[in-house]
This record gives C-alpha cells, structure tokens and sequence, in this order.
C-alpha cells in the first residue's frame, strides 16, 4: 500500500479531496488480420485499402472470429492474473454513425472472454495491485475524416473491424501517477506477450478515463465523469488533474457533479461536456446473432498458458536474484521487453567473466544517452548488445580504461563496429607493462626531482600531478591503476 | 417441344443429360413463357440475355455429368448474384449491384445451373402476401388478383406459373412453405446452418434459411442436395453429413411414427383446413406409417415470440441501410437527416413498423420483459419438439390457417396477416426442417398445403414422407394460364 506521504490530494480550505480513478484501455490486438474479417491492419495504409465487403458491411456479408485475435486476448488476460472465461458471447452494440458501416459494433457485453484479474504497480514508495474488472474483444470504428473539405466528410474504413482489447480496471487508481503507472505496466505486458504493439501515437491504446472525487477518508464514491479517447500518458494526468480540481470547485461551491462524458481538448487543457446521462446512448445490446458463444477448452487455454514468455514482474524478480541488481536497476531494465532482451543478450555476450554491473551502467548511462539523443528505440540500437558486451568486457579484463572506453564506444557509433578492432587499430590498447610503465615514471621523476622532494617531504597533493604526468606520457592508455602503484612505491 | 415449361426439373435434367433438349431450348422455353407472364410480375430483374448467352456457351461443351447441367433458373431477390443488381424487394437497393455471390446460389451455379433473373419477394423477406415489395404485388398464377403469398411470392408465382423449372427462397418464419402452399408447390425450410446464409441479405439472422421450391418431392430433394453445403464464411453454418438427398429418395415410410400435435387445431381454422388435416393423417396411414397424438404446448406462443427476435435482429441488421456506403441516399442537411430521410424514403411501412417494434424490444428498460423472455420461450418451444422427437419420426401439420387471400385483402391488418404464419414460425424458432406440400383444395379450388416437420438435420425423412404422400394425394395444380393473352 501506499504510504501517506506520496497521496495526491486536492486541497480547498478545510477540505481534502481524493481522486478516484478507474480507466477504460483500449489496446489495439497485434494480429495481420481483423476481428472478423481477412483484411489487413497495417497502420498508415492509404485510406480505405484495406476494407473487405464485411468490414464495408455489405448486404449478406457475414463475421468469421479470428481464431488468433481470441488467442491474443487470453494471452493478455493471462498477463493480467485474470480468470478466462471459457464461454463469452458476442453482442451488438447499436448505434448510428458514418464510420460504422454495419450500424453496430461486435463487442463483448455481458459475457467478456476475460474475467477479473491485478496487476502490480511499482510505485517509489512500494507496491500498489489494481484490480482488473474484465477485458473484452470487440471492433474498431473505420475514422471520419471532417478537414479535408469544407462541406463533406470522408470516412476512411481501413481501421473498420480492426481488434480491440477494451481492458477495464477496477476504480483502484488514485492519482496521476498511478495512472501513469498503470498505462507503463499495461503496456509492458502486452508488448512482453507480443499480444499490443502499445504504440500511442498510432492509437494503438487509449484510454477512456473515469474521474470522480471524494473527501478524503469517504468510503462513497462520487459521481463519476467519463474523459473520452484520451492518447496519451501525458494528456490522460492532464485531464485528470483538470477535471479532478473541476469537480473539486464545483463541489465546494455547493454544486453537484453530474454524470456525463467529457472530451479533452489538449489544446486548451480542459475537459468540457459531450453529453449528459440523460443523452446517452441506448445501445440496445444483444447477442449478435452471427456469431455462436465463443466456446474454448481448458486444453486450448492451458497451450496458451505453456506459450507465455517471462513476464515483467518475474523478469525483475530473476535479475534480481540472478544478477544482483538492484530493485531500481530491474526496474529500469525490465520496463520495456527490447531493453530487458537487450541487457540480457550483453550479459550472454559477455560469457564467463563478466562484470553485471559494468553492463548495466553502461547500458543505462551512455547508450540510453545515445538513444535519447538520437530518438532512437532499443530495438534500434547503433550499437549491437554483442559489441557492447565486447567493449565492457576490454574494461573488465584492462584492455581498455573506462575512460578510453568512452572514445571507443563514440567510434562504434558509426556503422556498429567492433571495439576489439578499433582498440587495435586506434593503438588504444592500455599500457599494463609494469616494466614499461616503470621506465616512462622513472623518467617523470627524474625530469621533476624538486616536485618529487616536495611530495616526500609532505606535499601530498602532488601525487595526483605525477598521475596526470604519466598519464600524459603514455597519451592517456597507462593503466591508472598501476601507474599509482608504480608511484607509491618510487616516490 | 412446347411443352417444355410443363417439365419438372428431374425431367428436364434427364432430357438435356439424354441431349434430348439443349440447354438452349429449354432456356429460351423459360425466357419465351416469362415474356408472356409480365402480368404476374414474378420478376424484379429479368437476365434473359445473358442466361441464352450462357445456354448457348453451356450446349457448345455441355458438362452433362452435372446435377442442373444447362437447367435454367430464377431465384429470389434475396440471394447476392454477382454483377446482377440485388434489391431484396426495397427501393433502398434499388440501384445495388453485388460483387459478388452468395454461396446457396454459386452452389446451383457450379452444377451447371443459369441464372434467368431475380424474383419479386416481400420487402426484406417481411411479408407474408409480396405486398410489401417495392417493385409492387405479384399475381398467383392460381386466380388472378390472388396473392401467392410471402415474402418468396415471386418464387412461388414462378413455379408455380411454370417460368422457372423450380427456384430458391428464403424462410424466416414461413415464407417458403406459406407460399408453396398457396400456389400449390412444394417448399422445403432445411435445418438452420444446413444452407449458408452467406450473401442472402439478411432479415433475421437466427431464423433465415434458404430452401428449394419445386413442383414436386423429388425435384425439391434434388435442389436440396445441390444448395446445402458446410461453409466456414457462415459462422452458423453447420459441418454435418449431407445425404444426396433426390438419389436417397424412397416412398417408403413403413412404420414411421407421424406426430399430430393438438395445439395445431387452433380457434377460428377453417373447416376446409381440419379436413385436409385429417385427410393427410389418412394418407400417411394408407403408406403404413402410424400416427401418434402429442403435444407441443408452447405452440401459442409462437407467433408473438417469433415477433419479438425477428424484428429485434432485423432492427439491427438493417442499420447497415443508411445511405453512406451503397443503396439508396435521400439529400439531407446533415449526417442525421441524410439517415432519416434516407431509412424514411428507402424503406416501405412494413420494414419501418418491424425496424420500430424491434427497436423498442431491444431498448433499456424492455428488453428483459420482451427480448430476454422470447428468447426463453423460444427455448421451451425448441423443448417442445424435443420431447415429440422421443415418441415420432416426424410431425404432421397443416402449414397455414387458410388458403391464398385477394390482394389487399389483409393489406390493414399486420396482426391478420401475421397469423398466416401461425403454423410455421414454430418450426423456425426451433432450427427444425419443415416442408410444405400441396395437398388439396378449398371450395374456391384454390391450393391447401399440409406441412411435414422433421428432426435436426433429418431432411431425408420429411422428404420421404413426402414423397410417399404425394402420390397417394396426387394432386392437380388448376392453372388456366388466365394471365397469358
């Protein structure tokens, strides 16, 4: 549970208000085809090529479910600790509008294929589970496009059918971060069990946000309002923030909060009214009567089970105990799937004696530096787990120092090269000859007795600039290691 | 040879297989007798230019190995025909044009079969007198200005006229069988998932099914074995093994347990109507069946329950009709006024009355008192059959409550007129095949048809049963050919 000092809580006067949240996910299905139809799903396709006569709705057209869309949802719901419901129904959801070609969506109402389940937040002060309600497949809209002329709308009917998760969470959240959090999490699991790309800015998952607030320490919920279609993290705390201190304001004016669907507008950042309770859609759901209760057997679920990868909180918990890293450091390692096989095909890389930690600091040091700068995924990496395993292991066995690590890792930047051939071929190699080393020191002294009699009589700061000397003799590859030894022992 | 049209589809096979007639003649028959039959309005489409086409390609290399080689056919205007316009009888699909074709007619097709045209039907199959369609009334070759009935009344009228040598329909809750029975044809609603419902324009999908309307048993058998196929682009469509039917044919039915439900005898049946009944329990006796009494006794609450989930799916399976995509689109101010005045301008009364009470079953606040209650009497119905299928083989009814009526007759009357269906919406409810043959006549001389319903997927069985009935009853439909000049 979280502990009091991280709650977030809006305060007016005398009163404190808690937020409670509860977010409706919309994760787009990773699958080539559609719900219920062969179409493909390729993102940015030009409009309207990929639309079949079902997903245009076409007289006497009929929906066949696609068996691997039903496999990515019970994968997800696996994920999500929840309960696979081996009967689910299909409804249709009613209701008008241009870019519902069938006059209604195929969704799951009263019998979704996934019941409820948890997932864990790790929050700066511990761990917080929220519950899962249920997940449910149903069909993307096709988009109405409304600025590209003046008097019509065009409708572009490639995301028509396309598969959508709906994954509801219970009202467990409780502040911006949290949802943030949560959104992270929800993310990282699905892109661990490769089931959602959770690619935001294509509107692969979004979120309908539901906020209410409460006194603090109220076991009642308020009224709640719905903020629609929210696509992204940063806009999802926005909206909340704002209609949270709306509801607050209008609370403490004495007014009451009514139950309605908001929009954001990110531009303005404000949440405003769409429609009232009183507005809302009838949408006369039923059993879609083309479909048959989607029926799956144990045996069917139990493959599904036997196919999931590690998931993130078992990863962390292995990094942990494996390679010792810190909770911090798992964290961060095992947020995103690329990262996490990213760190571990180093640590493979790096075969017997290999320094974890080196690894680790220089994965989330200088390349992720890299990748900030550069805009670049993991996935996209200049530089290949094998060659950055290669390079930390020339600082591990001193080949290398890790300052001179630093000009070679910037050389493999260009075209991934190997950090064995630059050192090679630079002559960065490290001076470690003590021999070697002894003769180049020999000769720092003898060209700066006076400093070296001053040392010895006490002047204990200057060992640092016969470090620095040889240093610059050796055009910085002496070992530093032996060079202080060296010194210690001829001064 | 005149008497082409006279021919039944098991003649006309054998003759073009005996290359006794051509695809050509028997075509050009078909086309010449439709010219001289505008009167009963059975077509929407006629595709005669290109069915002689086709003829004429089929005698060039004629695949006689074929079940329908050269035969050819007009079906219902409820089936998608590649590149021939589809209108289900609305004006909202006046101008539609599929891409492509349903799967029961690429089924007749691929048996060497040609398409002749498309057959008037009530609007969205929802009629049971073809009044409703919007290409106007079609005649019953039986008397004139006699409805055929519905909604396959076009089908039944081409039959039955002669203008096709058998053809297809649709049976949502009698619409087959109703009309057989009121030009005097046989009519066959398969198993639910026994045909596809792929590409048939869609009424209520948990009822719709495609069957075969023939002059006779055997020719009905034949189609039945050509239409009916597993296809996994129909999700209800079910895998199970299919007889060849028409081969399969016999008329013995020894021994065969008959059921003769009591709640069948409703109030009000005509005299005429029981006669026939008890006529027909005769003549299954007379071919060494037995019959049994039994109950169905949720029959009376049929009809209602079939009138909340039929309009409730078809509410929502015409919601595709909004003027965006395809069809019919009416000038509006906005996207809402474009759909109103497009639904009200495309749509007739009847599809307008069934899309409002199906709209209002489904709403918050009904739909557990009306939508969620049928569906569980639909249960008890389907419960009801399955008990009469532990004692007998196969069911005995009459399939409607009264011969065929003048047009305009019922035109004010919805509830009237949706009794007409009163003895086979029960069949529907529950999936079950049901088959109508003509049986005898009224006083007027007008056709009287008796319904044999069977077990799941036990099409063989009505059809034998029919088969032995029919040449006991052997029946002589009176057509006068009065609308030809």
């Amino acid at each position: 549970m979280s502990k009091k000092t991280s709650e977030y809580l809006i305060n007016r006067k005398d009163n404190q208000y808690e937020v409670v949240i509860g977010l409706e996910v919309h994760a787009q299905v990773l699958s080539e085809s559609k719900l219920f139809s062969t179409s493909a799903t390729k993102f940015g396709a030009e409009p309207n090529t990929q639309v079949s006569l079902v997903d245009a709705a076409f007289p006497g057209m009929l929906p066949v479910i696609n068996e691997f869309c039903v496999k990515q949802a019970i994968k997800t719901g696996i994920g999500l600790n929840a309960k696979i419901n081996k009967r689910s129904v299909f409804d249709r959801k009613n209701y008008f509008y241009a870019d519902l070609p069938q006059g209604y969506q195929i969704s799951q109402f009263k019998d979704p294929i996934v019941g409820e389940g948890k997932v864990i937040l790790d929050m700066p002060d511990g761990q917080k589970e929220i519950g899962i309600e249920r997940l449910h497949l149903e069909q993307d809209a096709g988009k109405s496009i409304h600025d590209i002329d003046p008097q019509n709308t065009f409708v572009d009917l490639n995301r028509s059918g396309v598969a959508l998760m709906e994954i509801v969470s219970k009202p467990d959240l409780r502040s911006p971060d949290e949802v943030s959090a949560y959104i992270k999490k929800l993310r990282s699991i699905m892109r661990y069990l490769g089931t959602c790309d959770g690619n935001m800015q294509e509107g692969s998952l979004r979120a309908d946000v539901n906020v209410s607030v409460r006194p603090k320490g109220s076991k009642e919920f308020g009224t709640r309002c719905e903020i629609k279609n929210v696509n992204s993290i940063k806009f999802m705390q926005m909206a909340i923030e704002y209609e949270a201190n709306r509801q607050v304001d209008m609370i403490e004016e004495g007014g009451s909060i009514d139950q309605e669907t908001r929009l954001f507008d990110t531009k303005k950042n404000e949440t405003r009214s769409m429609r009232s309770k009183e507005d809302a859609h009838d949408y006369r759901y039923f059993p879609d009567p083309d479909l048959l209760p989607l029926e799956v057997s144990d045996e069917f679920i139990n493959d599904l089970k036997n196919d999931i990868p590690e998931l993130p909180d078992d990863k962390k918990k292995r990094f942990i105990d494996e390679f010792k890293l810190s909770p911090y450091e798992a964290t961060i390692l095992i947020s995103d799937i690329d990262t996490a096989k990213y760190f571990e095909e180093v640590v493979a890389k790096m075969g017997k004696n290999k320094d974890i930690k080196l690894a680790v600091n220089w994965i989330t040091g200088e390349l992720f530096a890299v990748l900030n700068n550069k805009n670049l995924e993991i996935s996209e990496s200049p530089i290949s787990a094998k060659n950055l395993a290669i390079l930390v292991n020339l600082i591990k066995n001193g080949t290398i120092s890790g300052k001179i690590a630093k000009t070679v890792f910037e050389l493999m930047l260009d075209g991934n090269k190997d950090p064995q051939k630059i050192v090679e071929e630079k002559g960065l190699k490290q001076q470690s000859d003590p021999k070697a080393l002894e003769a180049l020191i020999d000769k720092i002294i003898n060209d700066n007795r006076e400093k070296a009699i001053e040392y010895k009589q006490g002047k204990e700061k200057l060992f640092g600039f016969f470090v620095g000397q040889a240093m610059k003799a050796s055009g910085g590859k002496a070992n530093p290691q032996l060079i202080n030894e060296i010194l210690k022992k001829k001064l | 040879m005149s008497d082409i049209t006279k021919q039944s589809l098991t003649e006309l096979v054998e003759n073009i297989k005996d290359k006794k007639l051509s695809s050509t003649e028997v075509t050009k028959a078909f086309i010449d007798r439709s010219e001289k039959s505008k009167e009963l309005n059975a077509y929407i489409t006629e595709d005669f230019t290109s069915a002689l086409n086709k003829a004429k390609k089929f005698d060039q290399k004629p695949n006689l190995d074929l079940k329908l080689p050269g035969v050819p056919i007009a079906v219902k205007d409820l089936f998608c025909t590649k590149d021939v316009k589809t209108t289900a009888g609305s004006k909202i699909l006046n101008n539609f044009v599929p891409t492509y074709e349903s799967t029961v007619t690429d089924n007749i097709w691929k048996e060497g079969s040609i398409l002749l045209g498309k057959l008037n039907c009530d609007e969205f199959a929802m009629g049971s007198s073809n009044e409703t369609s919007f290409f106007g009334n079609v005649q019953n070759p039986i008397d004139k200005d006699l409805v055929p009935g519905g909604s396959s009344g076009g089908s039944a009228s081409a039959v039955a006229g002669q203008l096709t040598p058998i053809t297809i329909g649709t049976d949502t809750g009698g619409s087959i069988r109703q009309p057989a029975s009121f030009t005097g044809t046989v009519g066959l609603k398969p198993t639910y998932g026994s045909c596809s419902r792929y590409g048939i324009v869609a009424f209520a999908s948990s009822l719709d099914q495609a069957g075969p309307m023939a002059q006779n048993v055997k020719d009905c058998a034949l189609l039945q074995e050509v239409i009916s196929s597993y296809d996994p682009k129909d999700s209800t469509s079910i895998d199970f093994k299919r007889n060849q039917y028409s081969k399969e044919l016999t008329n013995n039915i020894k021994g065969k347990k008959i059921g003769i439900p009591k709640e069948y005898r409703v109030d009000g049946m005509p005299k005429e109507i029981e006669d026939l009944w008890q006529k027909g329990i005769q003549y299954v006796k007379d071919c060494g069946a037995e019959t049994i009494d039994i109950s169905l006794p949720h029959t009376s609450y049929a009809l209602p329950t079939y009138y909340i989930v039929a309009p409730a799916e078809a509410s929502s399976n015409l919601a595709r009709y909004d003027g965006v995509k395809y069809g019919f689109r009416a000038k509006g101010e906005n996207l809402i006024d474009m759909y109103e005045k497009t639904r009200s301008e495309g749509f007739g009364a009847e599809v307008q009355r069934r899309i409002m009470i199906g709209t209002y079953v489904l709403s918050s606040g009904y739909y557990d008192a009306y939508y969620l209650k049928a569906q569980k009497v639909r249960k008890l119905i389907k419960n009801d059959f399955d008990e009469a299928y532990k004692k007998v083989d196969a069911i005995l009814t009459p399939s409607t409550p009264s011969s065929a009526f003048k047009i305009g007759e019922k035109t004010n009357d919805p509830v009237s007129m949706y009794l007409n269906d009163i003895f086979t919406v029960p069949v529907n409810l529950a999936g079950l095949p049901g088959i109508s043959i003509p049986a005898g006549h009224d006083s007027r001389g007008y056709p009287l048809g008796l319904q044999i319903i069977g077990k799941a997927f036990d099409e063989q069985n009505i059809l034998n049963i029919a088969y032995a009935m029919e040449e006991k009853i052997n029946f002589k439909n009176k057509i006068t050919d009065w609308w030809i000049k």
